[in-house]
């Protein structure tokens, strides 16, 4: 107790402890550990030069571990770009306009724009088709569906947004083709004069399957997501409902949708990220043709995601190149998408934190 | 009160009178034979589709009929919500019917090649006519690679979100937070394009006389980018849950906050912890897309993450899809289903231990 | 108006959990009726019987009269929701709609009867709030959400919502128990001034309160815990606190019990 040496040891590990703290947390006030400042003079030399180094060490870890997460970001964006370029460079067209893709020809020719519209169009048709059903699904299982039902069936769902994307496409592929086929001829037969169902075939593989898969595969997700903010309602607002002399489905718009609707945008975005980035289920299904045209039944379609999975294996230096750029603009649409749905839940929460 | 029942006339707010007429059940049941009736009479006599058309149509006439009808005897309000009940349930039935199929068309076809051969055998000098060949080659990659991506993630997600818990404040950890869900939403393909630049063209040229390699390690970094941030949300959640009165008991103790949190908080949030990551495994194991890019898919048994393409499940059911011999389909459905077992295992084991877990209840 | 209730045999039931054994009382109309009891004594299962909100629980049930101006609100052909705009429910706890403003609190119920001009909305919030005391107090906020008002401003917007679609009888459930002593007061304010206009009917755990605002009290009591709630003695207010004739009321009265 006392000795100089070993305390003027200690002053030195306990020196960068302190700066550590100022440096991370300044103006954070008192933290924890200052609680263990050690006493001038007094205290075990040893036991506080452990404890300190410790301290910081595994400070200095956490940090390490939460900035990884921006230097993968950043390293990301970085990486990506410098492979994109070099491709863009030797693109003799323009790459956001030009709509089909030969880069691995001697004068590389691609651009994104029939991916682009391809990636969205499937997407916006798969979220159309899927979210009404994923709630009607949620308030089924979350207010209609008797407990012994509700509980199991809820299960199944959670499990069946777990199942990989590449045996829905499978499934699309194997199963979902025919039947899709069958119904895209009798669209044709019936409403060939809307843009949507013309053309003379042959149909399957078409964005009309593609979508479908993408929908059947996101519903589960925002099926999942749904229904836990929708049982997350507040049991007084819904009897204040009910005492108002509500029916059911007027407690549910009044009580359920309005608290649950963040929740569900968030869902609903989540599902839409999924659906933009899908790449196994699409390169299964659709017909991989770089057009852009209204038509959703004709064999056709195609997304930047599928399309990096189908052109990958034939793809020199330029067309590796070119799919990372393309890779670029999928995630720069995705990275829109996620900020825009934090832009609408952060714009809601006025409303819900008070309520909290 | 009066008010309200002078300027608008049709709007009765407290009825004088509680007693209503209700729908009868056989009145529904008509409503629901007659658009079935109609449906299919208008479907075949005019011959314009099949039975699934006919449905459709009674379907559409159902809820119009049934708002008619109650409308009348019940009144407006409680015909919307029986439309609406209707409608909702509806829905159920037409998302159980292809969800119902996937699940059938795993089982009756993945069985199929459901055998010891399959499990044995890899695709090795297998060809086009053989019927033989399996996917030990596919599940060893998949196990190892998932197996790294882990070991990498779990530690830095865990220690990440002790920061972002425990230690983070003000702007950086905010910026931290931010990003984590943005990574939450990068697609697959792109963490795939990402670990394809970064390492197998740039990196894994060092280690092999200026050739880029494809590896199974390689597809393990880009499932490390896509567990990670799922990691550290589901640790913070959990973290966040751990009563402040245990932290502030260490505190008085005397505990160091770094002993404090390996034994105090992570103890009680482990079991979420776990099941977090548990979900983040699952998920990671079915990814295709990034495997294709970075580990190049292989015929052969190949051990070896760290040298020479490995194959993966995921990977061999999407070239097994793709291949023309008339063997492949078996081996891709049986494929899946081994695939699928994998994960609904682990999501299955990780909601049984949420379920038991006292700090979510 | 006002309208009389009258309960005869009342039983209530959770699951196989039988929660009040024949309660049978009847209450006048434009009085306050005051329900007292230690916890778990059933007096929140009968207030939640008077307007069928007891069946929203699951698996409950519930056998016996219960009339108002003579008609069975359980008769098979009876309409629920009209039974629960005709009887009116102050919770417990306030529970505005936390994503509704104050503005559209006050009228969420008249939006749900079909109410959509603006004019009859705005004339209708603002005499609900004044009724409840409230408008001055939020008549520059109104379109502030409703959840973040104080407790007792929040609780008297729930009275409000409440009278808001001119029921004829008002339950409260402890309207009072989350709030301060001076919220209090300003909602027992409230309960005499809506007497002119509604059967009220409180359940309160606070003796002096009941004391205080009621016409009529009536006793609850089980004899165990897992046995029924019964009602053991009803009858005017300044009697069941001056001179009860059941031993038990005494007992809880005099702070002997419970």
């Amino acid at each position: 107790m006392g000795d100089y040496p070993s305390r003027s040891d200690n002053a030195f590990a306990g020196g960068t402890g302190v700066t550590g703290r100022h440096a991370r947390s300044a103006g954070t006030g008192v933290s924890p550990s200052s609680y263990q400042e050690p006493p001038i003079g007094g205290g075990g030399a040893l036991p506080q030069k452990a404890r300190f180094s410790m301290e910081s060490g595994f400070r200095g870890l956490s940090v390490a571990a939460g900035a990884m997460v921006l230097v993968i970001i950043v390293a990301i964006a970085v990486f990506l770009i410098s492979k994109a370029i070099p491709a863009i460079n030797a693109d003799h067209e323009n790459f956001l306009t030009f709509k089909t893709w030969f880069p691995n020809d001697a004068q590389p020719r691609f651009g994104i724009l029939a991916l682009g519209f391809g990636t969205v169009l499937t997407s916006v048709i798969a979220l159309i088709m899927a979210v009404p059903v994923a709630l009607g699904i949620a308030l089924f299982l979350s207010h209609y569906a008797p407990k012994r039902l509700a509980t199991p069936l809820g299960f199944a769902i959670d499990l069946l947004a777990a199942v990989p994307s590449v045996v829905f496409g499978l499934w699309g592929r194997d199963v979902f083709l025919e039947p899709v086929r069958e119904f895209s001829g009798w669209l044709n037969h019936y409403f060939s004069w809307i843009p949507l169902f013309g053309g003379d075939g042959p149909f399957g593989r078409s964005i009309l399957l593609g979508s479908i898969v993408l929908a059947i595969m996101v519903l589960p997700i925002v099926t999942s997501l749904s229904r836990e903010v929708f049982q997350q309602t507040p049991g007084m607002n819904e009897e204040a409902a009910l005492a108002l002399g509500a029916t059911k489905w007027e407690m549910i718009r009044t009580s359920v949708l309005p608290y649950g609707k963040p929740g569900v945008i968030a869902a609903v975005m989540l599902g839409l990220g999924r659906a933009l980035g899908e790449t196994i289920a699409l390169a299964l299904t659709l017909g991989a043709v770089f057009s852009i045209s209204p038509n959703i039944i004709q064999n056709g379609g195609n997304s930047i995601a599928a399309n990096i999975a189908n052109a990958f294996g034939e793809a020199n230096a330029t067309g590796r190149g070119a799919l990372i750029a393309s890779g670029l603009v999928l995630f720069a649409i995705t990275l829109v998408v996620n900020i825009a749905a934090r832009a609408i839940i952060h714009r809601r929460r006025e409303f819900r934190d008070s309520a909290a | 009160m009066s008010l309200l029942n002078q300027t608008d006339a049709d709007v009765v707010m407290t009825p004088q009178n509680i007693r209503t007429k209700k729908l009868p059940v056989a009145v529904n049941l008509l409503v629901a034979v007659v658009a079935l009736g109609i449906g299919f009479a208008l479907t075949y006599g005019a011959s314009i589709g099949t039975w699934v058309l006919a449905v459709v149509i009674a379907l559409i006439l159902y809820l119009v009929g049934i708002a008619v009808v109650a409308g009348r005897i019940e009144g407006r309000r409680a015909a919307r919500n029986r439309m609406w009940q209707a409608l909702i349930y509806a829905a159920c039935v037409l998302a159980i019917i292809p969800l119902a199929s996937v699940v059938w068309t795993l089982i009756s076809k993945g069985a199929s090649r459901l055998d010891a051969n399959f499990f044995n055998t890899s695709m090795n000098n297998i060809s086009a006519r053989d019927p033989n060949g399996g996917a030990y080659h596919a599940i060893i990659g998949t196990l190892e690679q998932v197996g790294i991506a882990a070991l990498l993630a779990i530690p830095l997600g865990v220690l990440g979100a002790i920061y972002l818990v425990e230690y983070g404040k003000g702007k950086f950890a905010n910026t931290v937070r931010f990003f984590v869900d943005v990574m939450t939403g990068i697609p697959s393909i792109v963490a795939g394009l990402f670990v394809l630049s970064f390492w197998v063209l740039i990196v894994s040229p060092w280690f092999n006389d200026g050739e880029p390699r494809f590896s199974g390690f390689a597809a393990s970094l880009a499932l490390t980018v896509l567990m990670l941030p799922t990691i550290v949300r589901s640790t913070e959640e959990m973290l966040r849950l751990v009563p402040g009165p245990l932290r502030e008991g260490a505190y008085a103790l005397g505990v160091p906050q770094w002993k404090t949190i390996t034994k105090v908080v992570l103890p009680t949030a482990l079991p979420g912890i776990v099941t977090g990551v548990m979900l983040a495994i699952a998920r990671a194991a079915g990814e295709t897309a990034p495997v294709l890019l970075v580990a190049g898919g292989a015929a052969a048994i190949n051990f070896d993450p760290f040298n020479g393409n490995q194959q993966s499940l995921s990977l061999f059911v999407y070239q097994q899809a793709g291949d023309a011999s008339r063997y492949a389909p078996a081996r891709a459905w049986t494929a899946a289903l081994t695939l699928v077992a994998i994960v609904l295992i682990l999501t299955i084991a990780a909601k049984m231990l949420a379920r038991r877990n006292k700090l979510t209840r | 108006m006002a309208k009389r209730i009258e309960a005869s045999n009342v039983t209530s039931y959770y699951g196989s959990f039988k929660a009040i054994d024949g309660i049978s009382m009847t209450v006048e109309p434009k009085s306050i009726t005051a329900l007292i009891g230690p916890s778990g004594c059933g007096k929140s299962t009968f207030l939640r019987s008077i307007n069928r909100m007891h069946e929203v629980l699951p698996n409950a049930r519930i056998e016996g009269r219960l009339t108002i101006d003579d008609q069975n609100i359980y008769d098979p052909d009876v309409d629920v929701t009209a039974v629960r705009r005709m009887i009116g429910m102050v919770f417990q706890r306030p529970n505005p709609f936390p994503t509704m403003s104050i503005y559209d609190n006050a009228v969420a119920g008249l939006r749900l009867n079909g109410v959509k001009k603006k004019s009859v909305l705005d004339d209708a919030a603002e005499s609900a709030l004044k009724s409840a005391n409230l408008w001055e107090e939020v008549k520059d906020r109104l379109n502030r959400p409703g959840a973040g008002l104080s407790g007792g401003q929040q609780q008297r917007l729930c009275i409000a919502r409440t009278i808001a679609v001119e029921p004829q009888v008002v339950l409260m459930d402890e309207p009072c128990s989350a709030l301060d002593p001076i919220s209090t007061l300003a909602i027992e304010d409230l309960m005499f001034k809506l007497k002119d206009r509604f059967t009220i009917i409180i359940v309160t755990h606070n003796m002096q309160q009941a004391a205080r605002v009621s016409d009529k009290t009536g006793f609850f009591s089980i004899d165990k815990t897992g046995e029924p709630g019964r009602l053991i003695e009803y009858d005017d207010t300044q009697k069941i606190f001056s001179n009860p004739v059941e031993k038990k009321t005494e007992d809880y009265i005099t702070g002997r019990f419970g």
